[in-house]
């Protein structure tokens, strides 16, 4: 048949797809219905050459009786790496990314974070050091913000940003800016994008980003975008142009992406852009699914002006929209209940620059995350840490067993604050510096930690707890060493990867309602 | 100058309760370099060793589980620093500058002399002690030899430094005289007000500042009181080198020979190698992690200067000889890319600086072992200077008094 003749010099990989048969039909992997029921999106699995998308619907279209019509082809690339989801309950998600890098050795949990990264470079830490960490997750997070000035640099060097940067055998993800640096908006055109790095702002075309990716060879790396932060209330018109721009600077890079041998085994990752308003954001979501990429990102939820329920519901009406099989990430989300709260709305993978921030105000996390209760009966000492001076047992147990809505009810955090507890989740006053409460955390700069000598978190197993003191950081922090910062960012980051391991867990066992309580009843603490 | 004798004996130092004990001494058959073996109560000691210097409890951004791997098995910390912040109480508390800081090897703190008299403007110096205002809360301050003492009690320091009268070697005339013998009746006063002295033990600077008179009779003082080891201080203060060694020369030709002799603030690795070879056992310097935090990375022939452009497209590692971590895994192009975005970068170097002088101290020691020092420097002065017009006169002239002849 002539369809076959034509579709065997296709430029496509035998073993992923179904060669049409005999009939002139096509025995495909998997039929999508779309609204009108007579016609019928065909996926045809892997194809890597987006041109092929005419081609084949040319083919089809000429092929008597398919009742197929061009505009519902619907391509999917050879994504090398596959998400293998094991369970979606209650709208999370858990299960691995697999096949995952240049070997296809490695995966990725979800849901997940990503090693956070400025210029290759967890701060402050070295190989060593953060060789001290447990569960450090897989993808390493390079930003263009902090590495594009270095670009000339790994043209020569030809050997990819991995093995540079002391991580070569890391899993390597690449976006545009850095989550925990301000992004000027106003910058961005119809032809560039602005990243601002340590010498002030460069501007990138398109050419020039697809140069970048083939120098610096990552695993994964989201689509140039115009992700500028956008106010909320900004016009339509300029979110619309940031979805048009987007996309056009998508199938941009996918055409330099599909020619590139050295970015073949790479994943090119659809950002989803849309400000706050819902029809751009759909828009923006079923235009990126017609395009072969790897997976999604939700890009503009970063500023914290959009509030809460609104950003909430337009996550949820994208993921909503979005392919199960493929991972989604977002950018700018970190803190703990703002994580549980995208993760119940279908995301899958989050930056993880949460504790270097929190590193940087001389502030450790010791939110509680453990959220089982052991059925063996031994004491719940977690929610109120070590209990030092509290005469009041029937107090603490009554805040234990309690949900948030009765303690506030009953008056039950007043009057552990009066009963002069210890610990400083419930009573923690604010740094003699003037400076507010963060929730989840304690300001070690603060004088009342001078003579303290517990480690930082109780029955925490990281090297700075089981090394040190929360008296040590004190000092190091107000004789401004340098070793605060290595040893807040050990601690952060090993707490912050216990938490997702445990939101892994809940996820899997069914407790997410927990996990949410336990961390809603920490943040209302401050 | 006479050369030293031949290897001595194992011997034993001058009390068997004395909280160190020189386990082992071997000589060097050519130079006054010496190897021994030290027992500290945190621990052993090889000498020669060179100490980095963790001023505030800490080593600027290493954690102490890196240093245990680089093989470091003795730390300085500062009295004046620690006093000030966090103050000796709270450090008592802490079981100890080394509960504190959970450095379970050796510490050794000094006085505070030294700092008072560079780091603070108006210090005033009397026979009671050097008053002057604390540059922290602005109150005024009498550091006494009891208050040296009393506050390196509590800092828990296997060895401790006396409060000496430190004169800047730049300076001349009778203030040297007064503050050679002051510093003897500040020694006798730092032994009476040691509460410690099973766990902790005193070692005595000898002052004199460039004068052999001076020097000598300080020496002659000095020697006759019952401390664990001698310092010889007033030195490495920008005066001349050609003056500089001689007075080390000096010092260590009527030093015991079964006591470690420490030479302070001395840390360029030629000053190393040449002190070693005068008889030196022990030493300490900022040098070489200061410069690290500005981007110079110490190597076998000299340094290299990260920060500057012509290491931006450079793929070799700092020293290819060298195993440290920051050698095995990052480029000086990578460090020169990352030195202005994060701290981290310092890590690195400093990392490597730290090894090159604990490796230097490592091979000077095996050398010494095998009776091959002398090789070893010639070695090492044809690595760092290329040919013998290049070496530093003073260097020459000075190994030439310990019979050796460089080529």
């Amino acid at each position: 048949m002539r369809m076959l003749e034509l579709w065997k010099r296709a430029p496509i990989t035998w073993s992923h797809v179904a060669p049409p048969l005999e009939n002139g039909t096509f025995g495909c992997s998997e039929w999508r219905h779309v609204e009108k029921p007579q016609c019928y999106c065909v996926l045809f699995v892997g194809y890597t050459n987006i041109w092929l998308s005419s081609f084949l619907a040319d083919c089809l279209y000429s092929v008597k009786d398919l009742p197929i019509r061009p505009s519902y082809v619907l391509l999917a690339s050879v994504t090398k790496m596959k998400l293998i989801l094991s369970s979606i309950v209650n709208g999370c998600r858990y299960g691995k990314l697999i096949e995952v890098g240049r070997n296809g050795s490695k995966s990725v949990d979800i849901p997940g974070c990503l090693l956070y990264t400025r210029t290759g470079s967890v701060p402050h830490l070295t190989h060593d050091t953060l060789s001290l960490i447990e569960g450090v997750p897989e993808p390493v997070h390079l930003t263009l913000s902090t590495v594009a000035e270095h670009h000339e640099v790994l043209e020569e060097y030809k050997e990819g940003i991995g093995k540079f940067i002391g991580m070569p055998e890391s899993i390597l993800y690449c976006s545009l800016h850095d989550p925990a640096s301000p992004c000027p908006s106003g910058y961005n055109t119809n032809k560039t994008v602005s990243v601002w790095g340590g010498g002030g702002r460069i501007e990138i075309t398109l050419s020039k980003f697809m140069a970048m990716q083939q120098a610096f060879k990552p695993d994964w790396y989201q689509s140039m975008a115009d992700g500028e932060p956008l106010p909320p209330g900004a016009s339509r018109k300029r979110v619309k142009k940031s979805v048009d721009r987007t996309l056009g600077f998508l199938d941009g890079c996918l055409k330099e992406h599909q020619n590139s041998e050295v970015l073949k085994n790479s994943e090119i990752l659809g950002v989803i852009e849309g400000g706050d308003i819902l029809e751009e954001r759909l828009r923006s979501v079923r235009e990126t699914m017609k395009r072969p990429v790897g997976g999604f990102l939700l890009d503009g939820f970063q500023a914290d002006d959009m509030p809460d329920d609104p950003k909430l519901n337009l996550i949820a009406s994208v993921t909503g929209e979005l392919p199960e099989d493929k991972p989604r990430l977002i950018h700018g989300i970190g803190k703990p209940d703002e994580v549980l709260e995208c993760v119940s709305r279908g995301v899958d993978l989050f930056e993880g620059f949460f504790p270097y921030v929190m590193t940087e105000q001389g502030r450790a996390l010791t939110f509680k995350f453990k959220y089982k209760v052991d059925p063996e009966g031994e004491e719940q000492k977690d929610l109120v840490g070590p209990l030092h001076q509290v005469q009041d047992q029937q107090l603490i147990s009554a805040y234990n067993t309690m949900t948030i809505e009765q303690c506030e009810g009953n008056h039950i955090y007043s009057m552990l604050e009066q009963s002069g507890c210890g610990d400083n989740e419930i009573s923690n006053k604010a740094s003699d510096k003037g400076g507010k409460t963060v929730p989840f955390t304690i300001d070690l700069k603060s004088e009342q930690y001078r003579a303290d000598f517990r480690p930082l978190l109780e029955d925490c197993s990281c090297y700075c707890c089981k090394n040190h003191t929360r008296a040590y950081l004190y000092h190091l922090l107000t004789t401004n060493e340098l070793l605060a910062g290595v040893l807040l960012m050990i601690h952060n980051q090993h707490h912050y990867f216990g938490f997702f391991q445990s939101i892994r867990d809940a996820v899997r066992d069914d407790k997410m309602h927990q996990l949410k309580e336990l961390i809603i009843k920490q943040k209302l603490q401050q | 100058m006479s050369p030293a004798p031949g290897p001595g004996a194992p011997s034993a130092s001058a009390s068997a309760s004395a909280p160190l004990r020189v386990v082992s001494r071997r000589e060097c058959p050519v130079s006054r370099a010496r190897l021994l073996q030290l027992e500290l109560p945190h621990g052993e000691l090889q000498t020669p060793v060179f100490m980095p210097v963790g001023t505030q409890g800490t080593l600027k951004g290493i954690a102490v589980r890196q240093l245990e791997a680089l093989g470091c098995s003795i730390l300085l910390g500062n009295t004046y620093h620690l006093g000030a912040r966090p103050g000796p109480e709270l450090i008592s508390k802490a079981n100890g500058l080394h509960g504190f800081m959970n450095w379970k090897r050796a510490l050794l703190t000094d006085s505070g002399g030294f700092q008072m008299v560079s780091l603070v403007e108006l210090a005033e110096v009397t026979e009671q002690g050097v008053r002057f205002s604390s540059p922290y809360d602005g109150k005024e301050i009498l550091l006494t030899p009891e208050k040296s003492i009393e506050i390196q009690n509590a800092l828990g320091s296997d060895i401790m430094m006396q409060l000496d009268d430190v004169v800047s070697s730049t300076v001349s005339g009778p203030r040297v005289e007064e503050a050679m013998y002051r510093s003897i009746r500040w020694l006798d006063r730092c032994i009476a007000a040691n509460k410690n002295p099973e766990q902790q033990n005193l070692f005595a600077i000898i002052q004199g500042g460039l004068d052999a008179e001076l020097r000598k009779k300080c020496l002659t003082e000095m020697i006759k009181r019952d401390v664990s080891g001698f310092a010889i201080g007033g030195l490495s203060g920008g005066e001349e080198k050609d003056n500089f060694w001689r007075m080390v020369t000096l010092s260590t030709e009527y030093l015991p020979r079964e006591k470690p002799r420490y030479l302070m603030g001395v840390g360029y690795a030629t000053d190393l190698v040449v002190c070693v070879a005068l008889g030196c056992d022990m030493f300490d310097c900022v040098f070489p992690t200061r410069t690290a935090r500005f981007g110079s990375a110490l190597v076998p022939w000299g340094s290299l200067q990260l920060k500057n452009r012509q290491y931006a497209k450079d793929f070799k590692p700092i020293d290819e000889d060298c195993d440290c971590p920051t050698c095995k895994r990052y480029t000086r192009a990578y460090l020169h890319a990352l030195f202005r975005n994060d701290t981290a970068a310092l890590h690195h170097i400093t990392i490597h600086n730290i090894a090159y002088q604990l490796n230097l101290m490592c091979s000077i020691r095996e050398s010494i072992r095998q009776g091959q020092f002398p090789v070893f420097i010639q070695q090492f002065m044809k690595r760092m200077y290329g040919s013998k017009e290049q070496y530093p006169c003073w260097a020459v002239e000075a190994l030439s008094t310990v019979n050796v002849q460089l080529e």
